[in-house]
């Protein structure tokens, strides 16, 4: 049915203010949201002001420094700190994005930085994306063949090659798909952009041998037919893909085995 | 509620339904249908802003309007049907509510589809 109560947790408390120490050169203040599970509290908003002038100039490096000089507590997810691991993927802003690829001077006035949108919460800025993982694997994301494989590699043209562009460089940040309201919705049936995106790479790949099975496990109405083309999803990514148009390549693909 | 059920289990589910192209092409056509039968009827409209009871039954009577006006009924009606299924199935969840709501929606469908074509034939036939 739909839901008229508010899930628990769902208020937010005014959170604990860390004023900046003595006077610094380029304050910038950071309002970011805060839960952890032990301690049975609604999440708060907690406010740090740090030195800009005395930091790296993304948002991860700001979170960094908040961890190790004010607030060991604040937890949140980071790898390789250049926008390839996916990790640090977060609300920044009002827009789901990298923290490590999103420069400070980027926003305005006080920064505010929340998990991705509508998925559990682990802690802090952790997103739980079990469904997400689970969700991917469901696609099978590998090379599937019949033929025997042959002694080199698998050849593909460069034609064919050049079809896998605007796909392979998709991380799986999840940016796209906690954007998508259809996903808000839906995400225990709906497989979401970033998972069709995947989808729709393996099925663009001229060396994989079962576009028709593939395409079989994703025509559903819910799997892939919940996508309304909103767009939010290509607005949200931070390596400028377009997972909408991916998954207008599938709908063409099915229309195109059926008529 | 605890489910000790994996991920990828849930995930999966009860499987494809393997549909929902046809709905998708559907939804579609009709839409494409609708643009040029929707102008006709505005402009027929228009045209007859003002026209008396008379004038318009014998307006609709005409077999080539009569035929214009039941390609639009059912292009919209089943445009409309498909569309409120999307609506229903985005944001009803829970299983049971869901299914009554589709089944009220194709009885809905259908009896403003058939008293509109009756309406129209009554004219036309007499
Ligand atoms: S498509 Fe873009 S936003 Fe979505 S998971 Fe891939 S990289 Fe992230
Ligand atoms: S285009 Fe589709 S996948 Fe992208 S945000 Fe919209 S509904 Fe979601
Ligand atoms: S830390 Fe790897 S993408 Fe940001």
């Amino acid at each position: 049915m739909v839901e008229i109560a508010l899930p628990a947790n769902s208020k937010i408390d005014k959170g604990v203010v860390h004023a900046a120490e003595g006077t610094i050169a380029n304050p910038r203040t950071l309002k970011i949201y805060r839960w952890n599970p032990d301690d049975e509290a609604n999440p708060r908003v907690d406010t740090y002001t740090i030195d800009a002038d005395d930091c790296g100039p993304m948002v991860l490096d700001a979170l960094i420094k908040v961890k190790n000089e004010v607030d060991s507590t604040l937890t949140f997810r980071r790898s390789c700190r250049e926008g390839i691991c996916g990790s640090c993927a977060m609300n920044i802003d009002g827009q789901n994005t990298l923290a490590c690829t999103k420069g400070l001077e980027d926003v305005k006035g006080d920064i505010a930085i929340y998990p991705l949108p509508h998925m559990p919460v682990i802690k802090d800025l952790v997103p739980d994306l079990s469904n997400l993982y689970a969700q991917y694997e469901s696609i099978e994301p590998w090379l599937k063949t019949d033929t025997p494989t042959p002694q080199g590699e698998w050849k593909q043209s460069k034609e064919d090659r050049e079809q896998l562009d605007g796909l392979y460089e998709c991380i799986l940040c999840a940016c796209c798909s906690t954007s998508c309201p259809s996903y808000w919705w839906n995400s225990d049936k709906y497989l979401g952009p970033a998972v069709l995106l995947q989808a729709y790479r393996w099925l663009a790949d001229s060396r994989d041998e079962k576009t028709g099975e593939r395409l079989d496990d994703l025509e559903d109405p819910f799997r892939v037919y919940r996508c309304h083309t909103i767009m939010n999803c290509a607005k949200a990514c931070p390596k400028g893909l377009s997972p909408a148009k991916a998954i207008t390549e599938i709908k063409k693909m099915m229309v195109e085995r059926t008529v | 509620m605890s489910d000790m059920r994996t991920p990828l289990s849930r995930v999966r589910g009860l499987g494809s339904a393997k549909k929902g192209t046809e709905h998708f092409f559907m939804q579609r056509v009709t839409a494409l249908a609708n643009i040029p039968l929707t102008l006709f009827l505005v402009g027929a409209l228009v045209v007859h802003a003002g026209s008396d009871y008379a004038t318009m039954t014998a307006f609709l009577g005409n077999p080539f309007i009569g035929l214009i006006m039941l390609l639009l009924i059912v292009s919209a009606v089943y445009h409309m049907r498909l569309g409120l299924q999307v609506v229903i199935e985005d944001y009803v969840h829970g299983e049971a509510t869901k299914l009554l709501a589709l089944i009220a929606n194709q009885f809905f469908a259908f009896t403003i589809g058939v008293a509109c074509v009756l309406a129209v034939l009554k004219l036309v036939i007499g």
